[in-house]
């Protein structure tokens, strides 16, 4: 049984289950998809306007002009650092909820980096901000992980709870040491000019973080999917007991895919501080971070279908605000859209487990039943 | 002494909506879920409860109204968990996502995008003792110190109900051989605490501010899921836990506007009860008592 997890693309059982289900993950995005159209369809009727126009304008029309399909790309840059951020914990069996708290703990390493560097070439400077970034999210992201490491507290709270926390650090900040002292807003003076973000294209706000998240997705895929690294990560994710059992160290496993989830969150707010803010500003994020565990759902946790996810996504964000206006609805149907759209995946993926275990219970009635969920520091007792 | 008469008075102000969402979260926690959707559903009673009331001229719709949407979000979360045992977490962002998403798309559909201030008028503040200051509050603070949470606190610890309840927390298997119905019981449990979640997001609307504005509930759902793990469950200790929280809020809120104040950034003042939830599960470690099937759906095998 442990050779098969092992060997399968068994996704952690905690988030309902998911390992069973992968298989169907193809049929079940374009599932979801057409649910969540329906169910989206009446936001649509109620504001008065054509669904089927509607979504032709949301999600297609942003890819016809070359300005919008570079804004879905920008658009699409900080989620899919968070999405694969996000994926990665998942993955280990680590529900880190804190994405949005480290994001911003980079962004606001990258801002100080980004005021004092101007000595220094952009060669530099650069790598160095994306260093400082990777750094304090990684920092962001320790405590809860070695609290659930060490004590096995549930790192759901403790992530969620630290992202009020950057908030108000973020605002303290803007408030007090770093307001801009030239406009007096609540924003921090500009970055200098070898610390920002170089663009990919004339005319576009495309910058290099969309290269690097690019590059982000496919190292993520390359060691989660063909190095011993992901394979052990992935073993823990699917049954801690089974990969202890083995010999394999889950607390450090856990512990380093915490840090490094945290710290490519905490590069998503350097790239938004360095490719389109160039300063510390208390709206950087909308709740990217937040965004990062829809992008991972919806992906299924795979790198693959992370990008695509963020690129639908981007799409869909970029459609709202452009399209919407046109027709006259609130671009937070793109919101809703997003939101319906993880609530029918979940839903979705929690009913085919349920298939799949009743399935697996005709072959076997053996231990392969007992419930998934609950967070390995109440649940996973004997794994200390 | 009128300055800390001004900051109790403040406190028990600011605690309300906090209350209200703290015994709510207790009992989805306490039958065993998880409700991350929080955060949303007090932002839903806020906008629909206000925009009720902006329409029909009565408040009262505007509280039923809350009250509706929390069931209905309760319901809606009772539907991905209990009945579909999907991920607690993340349906419960999901659902906040959600709830938000609808709430600000009718309010722009609504009320526009102009920057005009739609206002009701409000509850007003009551004083049935006629002290003045400490007892001259809204009658929706009256409702609940005085009867939602003993009431709460009655119903979880000295009913039938209340035994299923954490029953279904603990342990469902048992619970269940017992003859109580555990789906049933808990999505009463998510659906009564959506309620209650959804009159703690009226509150602003409807009494403290009479209007609605973007970001109205700014992280006090996630406050209230702090409050309930740092008063371990219990609905005393929540509730004390939510009366310090905002004792500091009100106080910072005071200190802001005296002179020689203000370098301090008292951001970091509000970050502590984040802080200190989280040194307090660190300290108690191991100890932590979880709801035995805290994030566990239940299925019959």
């Amino acid at each position: 049984m442990i050779a098969r997890r092992l060997g399968g693309l068994a996704l952690p059982r905690r988030l309902g289950g998911m390992g069973s289900v992968v298989t169907a993950a193809p049929l079940l995005i374009p599932l979801a998809i057409a649910v969540t159209f329906v169910v989206t369809a009446a936001f649509v009727l109620v504001a008065g306007a054509d669904p089927i126009q509607a979504y032709y304008r949301f999600l297609v029309e942003p890819l016809t002009s070359r300005f919008t399909l570079l804004e879905v790309l920008v658009t699409a840059t900080p989620l899919l650092f968070t999405g694969a951020a996000v994926a990665i914990a998942f993955r280990a069996g680590y529900f880190n909820i804190g994405a949005e708290g480290q994001l911003l703990a980079g962004a606001i390493a990258a801002a100080g980096i980004g005021m004092v560097v101007g000595g220094l070439p952009a060669v530099l400077a650069l790598p160095l901000m994306i260093a400082g970034g990777a750094l304090a999210g990684a920092l962001w992201a320790l405590v809860p992980a070695v609290l659930r490491v060490r004590f096995r507290i549930d790192e759901v709270v403790t992530t969620l709870l630290l992202n009020p926390v950057a908030a108000l650090v973020v605002s303290a900040l803007l408030n007090g040491p770093w307001r801009d002292p030239q406009t007096g807003f609540p924003e921090s003076p500009r970055i200098a000019e070898s610390a920002v973000f170089p663009a990919l294209l004339g005319r576009s706000r495309l910058h290099i973080g969309f290269v690097l998240a690019l590059v982000v997705i496919a190292v993520a895929w390359f060691v989660l999917t063909r190095t011993p690294t992901g394979l052990r990560l992935r073993a823990v994710g699917s049954s801690p007991r089974a990969a202890a059992f083995a010999g394999l160290d889950v607390n450090g496993t856990l512990l380093r895919a915490a840090l490094v989830s945290g710290a490519i969150a905490g590069v998503a707010g350097v790239s938004e501080v360095g490719g389109i803010q160039y300063r510390l500003t208390g709206g950087l994020s909308p709740g990217f971070g937040y965004t990062g565990i829809v992008v991972a759902t919806l992906g299924g946790l795979t790198m693959p279908g992370v990008g695509l996810a963020a690129l639908l996504l981007g799409d869909l964000r970029v459609g709202a605000g452009t399209a919407g206006r046109a027709l006259g609805i609130p671009s937070q149907l793109g919101e809703i859209v997003q939101a319906t759209l993880l609530l029918v995946t979940i839903g979705a993926l929690a009913l085919l487990a349920v298939r799949a275990r009743r399935g697996s219970r005709d072959e076997s009635a053996t231990a392969d039943t007992v419930s998934p969920g609950g967070p390995a520091g109440v649940q996973d007792a004997p794994l200390a | 002494m009128t300055f800390l008469l001004d900051v109790l008075t403040a406190t028990l102000r600011n605690a309300t909506p906090l209350a209200f969402g703290t015994v709510g979260e207790t009992y989805s926690e306490r039958a065993g879920v998880l409700n991350l959707g929080i955060e949303g559903t007090m932002y839903a009673g806020a906008f629909f409860g206000f925009a009720t009331a902006y329409w029909t001229g009565y408040l009262e719709l505007g509280l039923l109204a809350a009250v509706v949407v929390g069931l209905l979000a309760g319901g809606l979360m009772g539907l991905l968990t209990v009945t579909l045992g999907a991920n607690q977490h993340v349906s419960g962002l999901g659902l906040t996502l959600f709830l938000i998403g609808v709430s600000e798309f009718v309010n722009r559909l609504a009320f526009g995008a102009g920057q005009r201030l739609r206002k009701i008028e409000p509850y007003p503040v009551i004083d049935p003792l006629g002290l003045g200051g400490l007892t001259s509050q809204y009658a929706l603070t009256y409702v609940a110190f005085l009867l939602v949470v003993p009431l709460a606190w009655w119903i979880l610890m000295r009913t039938r109900f209340g035994l299923a309840l954490r029953a279904v927390g603990e342990n469902p298997e048992a619970a269940d051989a017992a003859g109580i119905n555990v789906f049933r019981t808990r999505y009463a449990a998510l659906m009564i605490g959506g309620a209650l979640m959804g009159l703690g997001g009226a509150f602003f609307t409807l009494a403290a501010l009479g209007t609605f504005t973007l970001d109205i509930i700014a992280g006090r759902g996630w406050v209230c899921v702090a409050l309930v793990i740092f008063g371990r469950w219990g609905i005393w200790r929540a509730v004390a836990g939510a009366l310090l929280f905002s004792f500091v809020y009100s106080l910072q809120l005071r200190l802001r506007i005296l002179p020689g104040w203000e370098g301090v950034p008292f951001e970091l003042l509000l970050a502590l009860p984040y802080l200190v939830v989280i040194v307090a599960l660190a300290l108690s470690g191991r100890n932590v008592a979880y709801p035995g099937a805290y994030l566990k759906p239940y299925r019959r095998a």
